[in-house]
C-alpha cells in the first residue's frame, strides 16, 4: 500500500492503453479524438466525481442514473412547456436534486439503514418521478442550448474542447481540491476509515452523511444538465444504468469500495479508460459493442484483485495468504 | 420443515391480502379462474406465472443475503442462460439444453463464490464484475441478435401446464420445496445463518464458512439460470440486452420484503417467495387499474421505504432488542 498508489497504476494503465491504441490506429493520438473523449464522457466524469466522495465515505449511491434522467426531463419540460428561462430551470432542478440527496443521506443516518437499499429506493423514486413528468423525448430548442453546443476552445491539431468538457474538467479539479485540501475532504476519509472512530474524534457523522449524499445528487443534477446539453433533449429513459458505469469508473480509478481510500483524479482517469475502450472499439469497426462490457468487467476484476492484494499485503506483511489474492 | 413458516410471516401475509383486496376492487374479475385446454387461466394464475422468475431469483438471493452477501449478477446470469438455451434449443434435446444453461449458471455462481469466499472481496464489488461483463457475454453468445427458437420441449417449459398448473409455477414450487428440504431438513440452513450472523465466530466454532459462502453463490447462480431459461422459453427467444434486466433489484427487494435483513443472519425462503409474489401482485394490480406501468416504480419505492423503516433498528426499539435477545438464545 505504501509503494505505488492505486491512482498511479490507473494512470499507467491509461497511458499504456492509449499508447497501444495509438500504435494500431495512429489517428487516435490526435487532439480531435481526445477532445471528443472528454466531451462524450463529460457527464460521466461529473457524476463519478460525486460518487467518489460517497464511496470513500464507505457508502454507495445507486440513484445517480435516475437523477440524471429526472434532471433532463425536468429541464426540458421547464424550458419548453412551462416557459422558464434555462438558468432558472437549472437552479430549480439543482435545488431539487440536492434536497433529494440530502433526504437520502438523512434516512441513511437517522434510521441506520444500508445505503445500498436506501439509494435503491431513491433510484426507483427518481426514475418513477421522471416517467410521471413525461415518457416521451422532449427536444430542447432554447437559444442557450445552441450557443453552448457551438462553443468550443480550439486546440492545436484541430481538436475542440467543448463547453461541457470544460465544465467537467472544472468540476473534477474542484472535487479534487475539496477532497484533498479541505476539512470536509478529511472528514470523508475519516468516515470511510471507521464511522465509530470518526465520531469519537468529533466528526459530526450525521451532518457529514447528509452533505456527502447531497453533493453526489447535486453533481448528478449537474451531470443531467450537461447530458441535456449533449443530447439537446430530455428523456425519462436517459442514463439508465449509468450508476454501474460510474461505480466501475470509481473502482478502476483505485478507490476502495469499502471506503477510506481513493481520489477524484483516479476516478477521472477511470472514466477516461472506459472512454478509451469505447473509442478503440469505434476505431476498430469490427468489434461489437458488447466487448466494451466484457473489457470493463475484466478491468474491474483486475483492479479489484490488485487492491485486494495490496490491502492483504498492507495488513499482514508476513502472512501465507497474501500471495493468493494478488 | 416446520421451521419454514415462522411466526413473523404475519405482516407479509397481511400485506399480500391487502394488495389482493385492492386488486379485487380495481378489477372485479381478479379472482376468476377458468380451465381451458388443460391449463388454468385468470389474473391470479397470471400473477404466479409472471412472478416465477423473481421468485426463483429470490430463492437463491435469500441464501446469499443470509450469509451477509448480495448477488448483483443474477440478471446477467439469466441473460447468459437464456442465450445459451435459445441458441441450443433447436438442435439439441431438452436435457442437453437444460444441462448447458444450468451448467453456465453454476459456473457463474462458482466464479462469484470464488471471488467472495476465497479472494475475500466484498460481495457487492465481486458480483458487480459479472453484472457488467455478463450481459456482454450473453450478447457475445447471441451475437447481438435476438435468438428465437421453436423447439416444442423448451416452449412447453415456458407455456405448458401440469395438471392445469403452468409449468413455470410448478418448477418454482418444486425449487422452493427442494431448497427448503435441503437447508431446513439438514443443519445447512443453520450453518448459513451462523455464517451470516458472525463469520469469524462461526469459523472458530468449526463451521466451514468458506464452503457455505461458495455454495450459496453457486445455488444462486443455478436458480438464476433456471429463471433465465424459463424467461426465454416464455417469449420463445433470448434477448441478451433485456432478459432479466434490473431483476436483481426486484429479487433483493423480494428478500427484504420477506423480512430477511441485509446484514445477514436469519432468513426465510417462504417469505422471500411471498415477497416476490407481493411485488408481482402490485405490478399486475397497477396494470389492471389502467394507470401507466410507470407508476410501478413509484409504488415500489414507497413500499421499499416503508419496509425499510419498519425494519430499522432505531424504530423497532425495544421490540428489536427483544428479538435480538431471542436470537442469541436460539
Amino acid at each position: 500500500m505504501r509503494g505505488l498508489p492505486p491512482a498511479l497504476i490507473t494512470a499507467i494503465v491509461l497511458v499504456a492503453g492509449f499508447a497501444a491504441c495509438a500504435v494500431q490506429f495512429p489517428n487516435i493520438a490526435s487532439t480531435r479524438v481526445v477532445g471528443n473523449l472528454l466531451t462524450d464522457n463529460a457527464f460521466l466524469g461529473i457524476v463519478a466525481a460525486g460518487m467518489t466522495f460517497v464511496i470513500i465515505s464507505g457508502g454507495i449511491d445507486l440513484s445517480v442514473g435516475s437523477v440524471i434522467g429526472f434532471t433532463t426531463v425536468f429541464v426540458a419540460l421547464a424550458i419548453e412547456r412551462w416557459g422558464m428561462p434555462p438558468l432558472v430551470a437549472f437552479v430549480a432542478v439543482l435545488a431539487l436534486s440536492a434536497a433529494f440527496g440530502a433526504a437520502m443521506g438523512a434516512v441513511i443516518h437517522v434510521f441506520d439503514l444500508p445505503p445500498f437499499i436506501v439509494t435503491l429506493a431513491g433510484m426507483f423514486l427518481a426514475r418513477g418521478a421522471s416517467f410521471l413528468l413525461s415518457t416521451e423525448s422532449i427536444p430542447i430548442t432554447a437559444p442557450l442550448y445552441s450557443t453552448v453546443s457551438d462553443f468550443a476552445l480550439r486546440l492545436p491539431g484541430g481538436g475542440r474542447l467543448t463547453a461541457i468538457a470544460i465544465i467537467m474538467l472544472v468540476i473534477v479539479t474542484g472535487g479534487a481540491l475539496l477532497l484533498h485540501l479541505t476539512r470536509f475532504g478529511a472528514n470523508v476519509y475519516a468516515l470511510g476509515g471507521s464511522r465509530a472512530t470518526a465520531s469519537l474524534m468529533g466528526v459530526a457523522v450525521g451532518t457529514m452523511t447528509v452533505k456527502i449524499y447531497m453533493l453526489s445528487s447535486l453533481l448528478a443534477g449537474i451531470a443531467g444538465i450537461v447530458f441535456s446539453f449533449y443530447t439537446s433533449a430530455g428523456y425519462s429513459l436517459s442514463a439508465v444504468g449509468v450508476e454501474l458505469d460510474t461505480i466501475a469508473a470509481v473502482v478502476i480509478g483505485g478507490t476502495l469500495l469499502s471506503g477510506g481510500q481513493g481520489s477524484v483524479i483516479g476516478t477521472f482517469l477511470g472514466v477516461l479508460i472506459q472512454g478509451l475502450i469505447q473509442t478503440y472499439i469505434n476505431f476498430d469497426g469490427t468489434l461489437s459493442s458488447w466487448w466494451t462490457k466484457i473489457a470493463t468487467g475484466i478491468l474491474l476484476f483486475g483492479f479489484i484483485a490488485l487492491q485486494q492484494g495490496l490491502v492483504a499485503l498492507a495488513r499482514r506483511p508476513l502472512t501465507k495468504r497474501a500471495g493468493a489474492a494478488s | 420443515m416446520t421451521a419454514l413458516l415462522p411466526r413473523r410471516g404475519l405482516a407479509q401475509i397481511l400485506a399480500l391480502i391487502v394488495i389482493l383486496a385492492v386488486d379485487r376492487v380495481v378489477s372485479p374479475q381478479f379472482f376468476d379462474l377458468r380451465l381451458q385446454d388443460g391449463r388454468l387461466f385468470g389474473s391470479l394464475i397470471d400473477v404466479l406465472n409472471r412472478g416465477t422468475p423473481v421468485a426463483l431469483l429470490s430463492l437463491g438471493m435469500v441464501l446469499v443475503i443470509a450469509t451477509r452477501g448480495i448477488d448483483l449478477s443474477v440478471g446477467a446470469i439469466m441473460a447468459i442462460a437464456g442465450a445459451i438455451a435459445a441458441s441450443l434449443a433447436d438442435t439439441h434435446s431438452l436435457a442437453v439444453v437444460l444441462a448447458a444453461a444450468l451448467g453456465a449458471g453454476l459456473i457463474c455462481g462458482l466464479w462469484n463464490g470464488f471471488l467472495v469466499a476465497v479472494l475475500g472481496m466484498q460481495p457487492i464489488v465481486a458480483t458487480l464484475i459479472l453484472m457488467v461483463a455478463g450481459r456482454g457475454i450473453a450478447q457475445l453468445i447471441t451475437e447481438g441478435r435476438i435468438v428465437t427458437f421453436s423447439s416444442p420441449d423448451l416452449v412447453w417449459l415456458g407455456n405448458g401446464a401440469i395438471l392445469g398448473v403452468p409449468v413455470p409455477v410448478a418448477i418454482a414450487l418444486g425449487m422452493l420445496i427442494l431448497t427448503g428440504a435441503v437447508v431446513r431438513g439438514s443443519a445447512l440452513g443453520l450453518l448459513v445463518e451462523a455464517t451470516g450472523g458472525n463469520a469469524r465466530a462461526s469459523e472458530l466454532a468449526g463451521v466451514g464458512t468458506r464452503a457455505m459462502i461458495l455454495s450459496v453463490y453457486v445455488w444462486c447462480g443455478v436458480c438464476a439460470a433456471l429463471a433465465g431459461v424459463i424467461a426465454a422459453a416464455d417469449i420463445m427467444g433470448a434477448d441478451a440486452n433485456n432478459a432479466g434486466l434490473w431483476l436483481e433489484l426486484d429479487a433483493i427487494l423480494a428478500v427484504v420484503i420477506g423480512g430477511t435483513s441485509l446484514f445477514g443472519g436469519r432468513f426465510s425462503l417462504v417469505l422471500a417467495v411471498l415477497g416476490a409474489l407481493i411485488i408481482q401482485t402490485m405490478n399486475t394490480g397497477i396494470l389492471l387499474s389502467g394507470y401507466p406501468p410507470e407508476f410501478n416504480l413509484l409504488v415500489k419505492a414507497v413500499v421499499v421505504l416503508t419496509v425499510l423503516l419498519l425494519q430499522s433498528p432505531k424504530l423497532t426499539g425495544f421490540a428489536g432488542i427483544a428479538a435480538r435477545l431471542r436470537r442469541t438464545k436460539a
